[in-house]
């Protein structure tokens, strides 16, 4: 690779920018799908008034966000309440870096151009550590407002994306031991044939739902807990700054969608039965993006459905959650998938089911404990 | 070459500012930032020698989990600012002395024993790809299984032992 060639960095220059326009874009759009099926599920019939199918709502609300007055706290830390969205905003975006969103090798412009502003071998890894940083966004908003509300509802996230990142980081290295490379794209073909989804269903579940723990959704949404905590961490914030707390909690929601599809729901693939079909990546390359579009919305619409039929959980059963039931079983599934891929490797290829079998009996026993141990405390309390 | 050379010197200014902001900072949580800062820099510095898996465990581990427990202590114990007075008046003479037979040594050492600069030779692709990892994890597992499990367990120790402290006594009927 050649640093001194000006093409390459135009290539990268322009899928940056593609990158960064979809993720802008798609947060728009997603707020007004939110609204619009939250809407739906309780009956109501959401943002209509602008534009037809009220498709112009988020234009209007980026107007009323930019024009709104900016309020800086007058105890506050400014450099710290200024550079907080950012640090927020930041991750977010570059979280996308290494997600593949089409074939490697795309004839385009005379050149063969890998849709992925970077594909590198550690991505997995790259996609961990970036998630690590973007908790300090939210913790250093909620230190610099100097506002003690705004403050707990820092510490809670903090605590929070800690605990939920080790289920999170067990969750990568099952994914890593099924495709036996760090690399997306490589994930991503090997999902081909199956889905990792298929091959370790339970691994998927915990992790959707650490994933909304991550982003600070609902049911895990108690940085932001409204009867608790005002606002949580942006309760000073105002105007823009807080639309950018917004745009990164929304553009995290689409990315870390893009991460689970890309991790175990075969990425910008085709379904796998539709393998040599003509709605075959492999016959037309501009499918990839559409089909990772197709599986992102549909995984959102999973994150909204929660928001819209599940009641927050108390912090304290969060916490309990997170470390007692999602750790050890993740840990589990670590071992159960290891365990499957090594004995499909040196006795008999059938083996590999026994890594869906095994895993689902170990999350149905954990599901039958959770149970037991509320009837016994419910049993208690009467 | 000269690409390298560029990004090297602006690093290092980077990564010696970040290093004295976090020591000079009067401000705790400034200091902490001004760390994590220099953790993300020396990660770029194992990018630039062509170590990615080094990288990233810099950034996850260091930046990203140790660093964030320290701002939350700070935050949660609210020792934010250091105190106007020094408690140890004679310790900034002390460091002050031991920095400087520090920067002595450091550059009798680097003159008499560091080797041409073509003897370091940048290396090949093979660090970038998966076999490299495969063979850590092999050295890492077989021939230092015993540090390891050890180190582990040190850990484990360490952890329970928080855990005993924190807990509270239960009160004996």
């Amino acid at each position: 690779m050649m640093l001194s060639d000006w093409t390459l960095w135009l290539e990268w220059l322009v899928k940056s920018l593609f990158v960064i326009f979809a993720l802008l874009t798609g947060f728009a759009y997603l707020t007004w799908y939110e609204r619009r099926a939250l809407a739906r599920i309780q009956a109501r019939i959401g943002p209509n008034r602008a534009g037809p199918l009220g498709l112009l709502q988020p234009i209007a609300d980026a107007v009323k966000l930019i024009f709104k007055e900016e309020l800086i706290p007058a105890k506050a830390d400014r450099t710290l309440f200024f550079w907080a969205p950012v640090i927020t905003m930041v991750p977010s975006i570059i979280l996308a870096a290494t997600i593949p969103f089409g074939l490697e090798n795309v004839p385009l412009f005379g050149r063969e151009i890998s849709l992925a502003v970077a594909n590198i071998n550690v991505g997995v890894l790259y996609l961990m550590s970036i998630a690590s940083i973007a908790v300090y966004g939210i913790v250093l908003a909620g230190w610099s407002s100097n506002n003690k509300y705004a403050m707990l509802g820092g510490l809670r996230s903090s605590a929070q994306m800690i605990s939920y990142e080790l289920s999170l980081g067990l969750m990568f290295v099952t994914t890593i031991i099924l495709a036996d490379s760090m690399n997306l794209q490589e994930i991503v073909q090997q999902q081909s044939g199956m889905w990792f989804a298929v091959i370790q269903p339970v691994g998927a579940l915990i992790f959707l739902i650490v994933t909304l723990a991550e982003v600070n959704r609902a049911p895990f949404d108690m940085p932001e807990a409204e009867q608790e905590l005002t606002a949580g961490y942006h309760s000073e914030y105002s105007g823009m700054k807080f639309a950018l707390f917004f745009m990164a909690e929304y553009q995290k929601m689409i990315v870390i969608s893009m991460i689970a599809a890309t991790l175990f729901f075969g990425g910008y693939r085709e379904l796998w039965f539709l393998q040599g079909t003509i709605l075959s990546v492999d016959r037309f390359w501009w499918l990839g993006p559409i089909y990772l579009l197709l599986k992102v919305v549909v995984l959102l619409f999973f994150m909204i459905w929660i928001r819209a039929t599940w009641p927050r959980i108390r912090y304290d059963r969060l916490m309990a959650f997170g470390w007692k039931v999602l750790l050890p079983l993740s840990l589990a599934i670590a071992f159960i998938t290891a365990a499957g891929v090594l004995l499909s490797q040196d006795l008999d290829p059938l083996f590999i089911w026994s890594i869906p079998i095994v895993s689902g009996i170990a999350g149905l026993f954990t599901v039958v404990m959770i149970y037991r141990e509320l009837r016994r405390k419910a049993y208690e309390r009467a | 070459m000269t690409l390298d050379l560029v990004f090297f010197l602006i690093l290092s200014l980077i990564a010696i500012a970040t290093a004295l902001g976090m020591l000079l900072s009067r401000n705790a949580i400034y200091s902490a930032l001004f760390l994590v800062l220099n953790f993300v820099t020396v990660a770029v510095f194992y990018l630039l020698l062509g170590a990615p898996f080094i990288a990233m465990a810099q950034i996850t581990i260091y930046a990203g989990a140790i660093m964030v427990l320290f701002l939350f202590v700070i935050m949660l114990l609210g020792a934010e600012n250091l105190p106007e007075t020094q408690t140890l008046p004679w310790q900034k003479y002390l460091a002050g002395g031991l920095a400087a037979v520090l920067a002595v040594e450091a550059t009798f050492i680097f003159l008499t024993r560091a080797r041409p600069a073509g003897e370091i030779a940048p290396p090949d692709e093979a660090v970038n790809t998966i076999a490299n990892l495969r063979e850590l994890g092999d050295v890492l597992f077989r021939q230092y299984l015993l540090p390891f499990e050890v180190t582990s367990i040190l850990l484990l120790v360490a952890m329970v032992g928080a855990i005993v402290l924190i807990r509270k006594e239960k009160r004996v009927h």
